[in-house]
């Protein structure tokens, strides 16, 4: 039965009436009095000297308040990377530095070279075309092998090369792999690309600096998934503002999808620039800009190989992948290739060898990180395809050769260091089979056929890592972070409920979902409790929401303060009650001695700790409010099978998504309307990957695809409604919910799928095409069938 | 600079305009109407859609100027005076059409517009309605579906589980 | 954008008033020039909105010719040139529905984007361009990409199609804009067939004259086999070769024949 509250009910999402209503409070919604408009002078060549920039005339312009270039940023720290990859031979990753303004160099298109700020937005642009430039064009490295060649341009001229490290893992399997596949009675190759992306969320990132000179405190409102992260990195590295004279606030925000975790020079500029100005500065990105300036997503040139014995078994898999950085380190950039995507390949299977070698390389480009799913997507593509190939090539049910290999026993340890601690990856096979109606598939197959056209059904499966943890682990693999999360659970007198936190919601629905959790376990009505997040000055701390961690990992820390709470208030119940604490049930709203019908309600215990006349003042202090940081001991570990069934046109190679399913694992689930939602918004991600969106620069460093005009985003007819289904559930071991993270599955599991299934449509029309890299545009498709 | 008046939401506003505002800007800053977004400076993501003379527009690509003397509803002014939503608004969050909110008050204008024109559509006619709304978080399924629902069909068996 | 001043004149002629200034612009629907100017890609001193001149809106009938005005939106085509079926399916599909609202048969006809689809219509139909000062064949008209036969300051003010006994257009899409990567529009009349294809070459629309003489002896989609289009001379972009879109202007045609047979 569904619930209609608490955990397992679908409630609707609360903050929807200001969102549906236009009261949101977005970072562009906020104008503070006196506040003036900066403009940023951006490199409109891939790499380049700078010679001279001469603003004299442009700071004469009207209404100009102030032009800043690299030159003011002398002695300011620079933006910082959070992660420090060790590569293969014991050497940290070299680490260029980003400044926040170009000094001395412009590396990509988009490279900031000066910030004019002014009275208006349009005063700034027009004294920004007067700034004087010089800019030495030099040779741009695009193609990341070409980067690597001996000779090839440097995107940093004091690195020794465009490598920024060279990362093999296991290092220690390497030999035993090599050995595995040289003796296969199989091998499956498959060389690809993982397109290079751009996440789009549909608000562009926004930033507005306020600087106090009263208080001597800086305040910066911005578009983030993390605030306090944001906070530490530019207040400690960047400006060195200290925590307590800097408040960073990230109010509602327009969609992340990873893009807006990490630290950004916008942000620090605004900041920096609002004490210098001492006025208000507020930057807000344009479209054009967003596609040179936000952190892109993918970008991986892979070969893997599988090699099976001879009944079909994986007995080994060998990648090596070519991971684009793009000009500088962004913010967590060096882990999405390495502890993200290597730590994944094994899959859902039982491979006992796996060897990973990544080579990250500067490019002049765009700098690339985690993008929804964040080397997992990448992972599972790889794995996935190849296994579909391996299929193919063998002759046999590419179901029937993924059961065969699924890993059946858990807790599993995999050979790339990872432990899974619970899954059932027969259960979701099972169910996707059913809801998917592979079973009708030929009938459908056969109606396409007689109206001219092809139809392909593909499946995959996946597995991914979320609530990135623990921090002691995360510690040795290079992170420069804890990645644990904080709750505050401040009761009120009256019985209602703050809870801050320090997940971030940018459409998650944590502001419906949390109470869900928080009102089932003080059985009260989920409308008494009200959700804290995205003020550094209002939570005590926090590091944000990516990686489908919030519930898992927020979730939990908010699970334990709530515990403190209930602890605390059965005390106070206790003392009311005049009977034993150890007696005390919490159910309902209420506080019962067991076995009797005496109970205090759970508002005159809150009273009690607020007004404390009758009140055990000698045992605790009152008020209720606790706090509980949450280190989770592992990653959790959803899963799930997709299935994908296409139409493709031979004449024009176009290709029609016709029904998509996907059966995942979640383990618990607290709201199925926001998981199924996510799941939803996660395959239309991956549909975009697989069939339309695609980054392209062209020799020179210029970004092609630099607008909706050419970067295809999905739209509402290029995609089917979806089934999907959560109904598997075996519940993460390890932290009090049982929950396994959501957020990211969709746009990790459904790539390959699409892609499996146009190649399966191909394969019936009678051409023997194996792959095709993604975007399966229609050029791409009709290109492959007339080899 | 050049007076442009209007009725915004049944309320008469007027301004002094120069000749390069646009219609969102002079919403949006003007007169403090934030809930009607700007996603693409291409036209193309439908966060701006509001109704001018009862005509989906994208007012970020026309002047405020040749909108002198029309009448606009943005977001703002779909819900009734007393805070009730607009049923499409409230098919929005009862079938979770929404997630981070940004393209949704072009996603409801657009809607609107569609089922003025259209009162019973189907998923396809919906489907290509939204050609010019972009939503990055809901996979468009239960946008699609709110719509439909908000015509009054029964969507219970869509994709059912 | 740059700063500029905006006049929206009532009439043809203050229009034409308006436009004589030095670097003033006609503002037709603005639904590519706005974007445009925001990229300050154009620095007009003035724009001229044309959008509330009576008496260049409307659709009507003249015999057998369907005038339009030229400020007359895609949507109102839509809507009333049920007279000329194709040309008002056409208009239902360029852009999407606000983009329709705004956007104009005058302001895509003057613009004349390689990938627009109101071009490959006119060029069809053998329509008339009529201009605030004279009339202009649409042969004549289209001269390349962006380029018309308008001088400065001229204004599309009505577009006349002659109706044809059959016709179709097919749009084969750019996934990310949604203009026509290949389009291709079809119209047979008593004296013969028209062929236009928009999209594809670098020479913006043009007619596909071996496919006219195929099709005017013989107007089935079979007249077409063996006939193709070279892709010398065809756009190569991100979304298609020369090739492909040689290869899509055969498939395109082929399905506007079926569908006007």
């Amino acid at each position: 039965m569904p619930k209609d509250s608490g955990i397992g009910a679908a409630s609707k999402r609360r903050e929807d009436v200001r969102f549906l209503t236009g009261a949101g409070n977005y970072t562009d919604d906020i104008n503070i009095y006196g506040q003036a408009y900066v403009y940023f002078l951006r490199s409109d060549v891939a790499h380049g000297k700078i010679n001279s920039i001469d603003t004299s005339a442009a700071a004469e312009m009207p209404g100009v308040v102030r032009i800043f270039t690299g030159a003011d940023f002398e002695g300011v720290g620079g933006l910082p990377c959070g992660w420090q990859v060790t590569d293969r031979h014991g050497q940290p990753m070299q680490e260029p530095a980003h400044p926040v303004l170009a000094q001395g160099k412009v590396r990509h298109v988009g490279d900031p070279i000066a910030a004019v700020v002014a009275d208006s937005l349009q005063e700034a642009r027009d004294a920004a075309e007067a700034i004087e430039l010089d800019i030495e064009e030099l040779p741009a490295v695009v193609n990341m092998k070409a980067a690597l060649q001996e000779g090839a341009p440097k995107v940093h001229d004091d690195l020794t090369s465009n490598l920024c490290y060279d990362w093999g893992f296991v290092e220690d399997n390497k030999a035993a792999v090599d050995e595995a596949i040289k003796n296969a009675a199989h091998v499956t190759t498959l060389e690809l690309v993982n397109n290079r992306l751009v996440a789009n969320p549909m608000e562009p990132r926004v930033a507005v600096g306020d600087y106090s000179r009263a208080n001597d405190e800086s305040t910066l409102y911005t578009t983030s998934q993390n605030p306090h992260v944001i906070r530490l990195l530019m207040g400690a590295f960047v400006l060195g503002i200290p925590e307590h004279k800097l408040r960073v606030v990230a109010p509602d925000v327009g969609g992340g999808f990873g893009t807006k975790i990490f630290h950004y020079a916008e942000e620090a500029f605004c900041t920096f620039a609002a004490k210098k100005c001492n006025r208000p500065v507020k930057w807000t990105a344009s479209r054009s800009e967003a596609f040179m300036s936000d952190a892109h997503g993918r970008d991986h040139v892979t070969k893997i190989e599988l090699a099976l014995d001879a009944d079909n078994n994986f007995t080994a898999i060998r990648t090596e992948t070519y991971a684009n950085m793009g000009a500088y380190l962004s913010t967590f950039a060096p882990s999405v290739p390495t502890w993200l995507h290597g730590t994944l390949m094994a899959g859902n299977y039982r491979t006992p060898l796996i060897y990973v070698n990544v080579k990250a390389v500067f490019t002049n480009t765009v700098p690339v990180d985690a993008y929804r799913g964040a080397g997992r997507p990448e992972a599972t593509y790889q794995l996935e395809r190849v296994v579909d190939k391996a299929a193919r090539e063998l002759g046999v049910d590419p179901i029937a050769l993924r059961r065969q290999n699924f890993i059946s026993e858990f807790p599993y340890a995999t050979p790339v260091a990872v432990e899974y601690d619970t899954g059932n990856y027969f259960a979701t096979m099972d169910k996707l089979e059913e809801v998917a109606d592979l079973a009708g598939f030929e009938a459908r197959r056969k109606a396409s056929e007689a109206s001219g056209k092809l139809r392909g059904l593909g499946v995959n499966c996946y597995i991914e890592a979320c609530g990135i943890a623990p921090s002691n682990l995360v510690g040795q693999l290079g992170a420069r972070a804890g990645l644990y999360d904080a709750a505050t659970v401040r009761v009120n007198a009256t019985g209602t409920i703050s809870v801050m936190v320090g997940a971030h919601s940018h459409g998650q629905g944590h502001e419906t979902a949390f109470p869900q959790v928080v009102a089932d376990m003080l059985g009260i009505d989920e409308s008494m409790i009200e959700i804290v997040h995205g003020d550094s000055s209002k939570i005590p701390f926090g590091m944000g929401t990516y990686g489908s961690r919030s519930l898992a990992v927020c979730g939990s820390a908010m699970v334990k303060a709530t515990e403190k709470i209930i602890k605390k208030a059965k005390k106070i119940a206790s003392h009311l009650l005049e009977a034993s604490e150890a007696d005390i049930e919490v159910k309902d709203g209420k506080f019962t001695v067991a076995g009797t019908d005496k109970s205090v309600a759970w508002g005159d215990v809150t009273l009690a700790a607020y007004v404390p006349h009758n009140y055990p003042l000698e045992d605790i202090e009152p008020g209720l409010e606790e706090t509980a940081f949450y280190d989770p001991s592992n990653f959790t570990y959803p899963s799930g099978a997709y299935c994908c069934e296409v139409e493709l046109d031979p004449d024009t190679g176009k290709v029609t998504i016709e029904r998509f399913a996907a059966a995942d694992d979640f383990g618990n689930v607290v709201n199925p309307m926001i998981v199924e939602g996510q799941v939803h918004g996660g395959i239309a991600q991956g549909i975009g990957q697989a069939l339309l969106e695609n980054c392209v620069y062209d020799d020179e460093g210029q970004l092609l695809s630099a607008s909706y005009m050419d970067y295809a985003m999905p739209r509402a007819d290029d995609v089917p409604f979806y089934v999907v289904d959560h109904s598997c559930q075996t519940p993460c071991t390890h932290n009090p919910l049982g929950v396994k993270g959501c957020g990211e599955a969709g746009a990790i599991g459904s790539p390959p799928a699409v892609v499996n299934a146009v190649i399966d449509a191909i394969q019936s029309g009678g051409k023997n095409v194996l792959h095709i890299d993604m975007p399966l545009s229609p050029q791409r498709v009709w290109a492959a069938m007339q080899d | 600079m050049a007076k442009v008046t209007m009725t915004v939401n049944g309320r008469k506003v007027s301004g002094e305009v120069p000749g390069n505002r646009l219609l969102v800007e002079f919403l949006r800053e003007d007169q403090r109407l934030t809930g009607t977004h700007v996603g693409c400076d291409t036209s193309q993501c439908g966060a701006c859609v509001v109704h001018v003379n009862g005509k989906a527009v994208k007012s970020c690509t026309m002047m405020a100027s040749e909108a002198d003397g029309a009448d606009i509803t943005t977001i703002e002014g779909m819900a009734e005076a007393d805070g009730t939503m607009h049923p499409i608004q409230q098919a929005f969050q009862d079938n979770h059409g929404l997630q981070c909110g940004f393209c949704t008050p072009g996603m409801v204008m657009s809607a609107a517009a569609l089922l003025k024109d259209n009162p019973n559509p189907t998923e396809a006619d919906v489907r290509h309605y939204l050609e010019g709304n972009i939503c990055r978080c809901t996979g468009y399924h239960n946008i699609v579906k709110a719509i439909l629902a908000a015509a009054g069909q029964d969507v219970s068996k869509i994709a059912a589980e | 954008m740059y700063a500029f001043d905006f006049e929206q004149p009532k009439t043809i002629a203050e229009a034409v008033a308006a436009l004589a200034d030095d670097e003033a612009q006609p503002l037709s629907g603005g639904q590519t020039l706005i974007p445009t100017l925001k990229q300050r890609l154009a620095m007009p001193s003035k724009l001229v909105s044309l959008t509330a001149i009576p008496e260049m809106k409307g659709v009507c009938m003249n015999g057998n010719t369907l005038c339009i005005g030229g400020a007359t939106p895609h949507a109102v085509v839509a809507a009333e040139a049920s007279a000329y079926p194709a040309l008002a399916a056409l208009a239902s599909n360029i852009g999407d529905p606000a983009v329709r609202n705004r956007g104009t048969i005058g302001g895509s006809i003057a613009n004349n984007d390689p990938a627009a689809c109101y071009p490959s219509a006119a060029l069809a139909s053998g329509a008339t361009i009529v201009t605030n000062s004279r009339e202009i064949a649409a042969d004549d008209y289209f001269q390349g990409l962006f380029q018309t036969a308008l001088e400065e300051g001229e204004i599309v003010t009505e577009v006349r199609f002659p109706v044809p006994q059959a016709a179709n257009y097919q749009k084969f899409v750019q996934p990310a804009s949604r203009f026509a990567l290949v389009g291709v529009f079809v119209a047979k009349y008593a004296d013969g067939v028209r062929v236009a294809v928009t999209g594809a070459s670098n020479d913006g629309v043009f007619r596909w004259t071996e496919a006219e003489a195929a099709l005017s002896a013989n107007f089935s989609p079979s007249a077409l086999d063996g006939l193709s289009v070279s892709a010398d001379g065809m756009i190569g972009d991100l979304h298609g070769t020369p090739e492909y879109r040689a290869h899509l202007i055969g498939v395109m045609t082929k399905r506007a024949v079926a569908a006007a047979s």
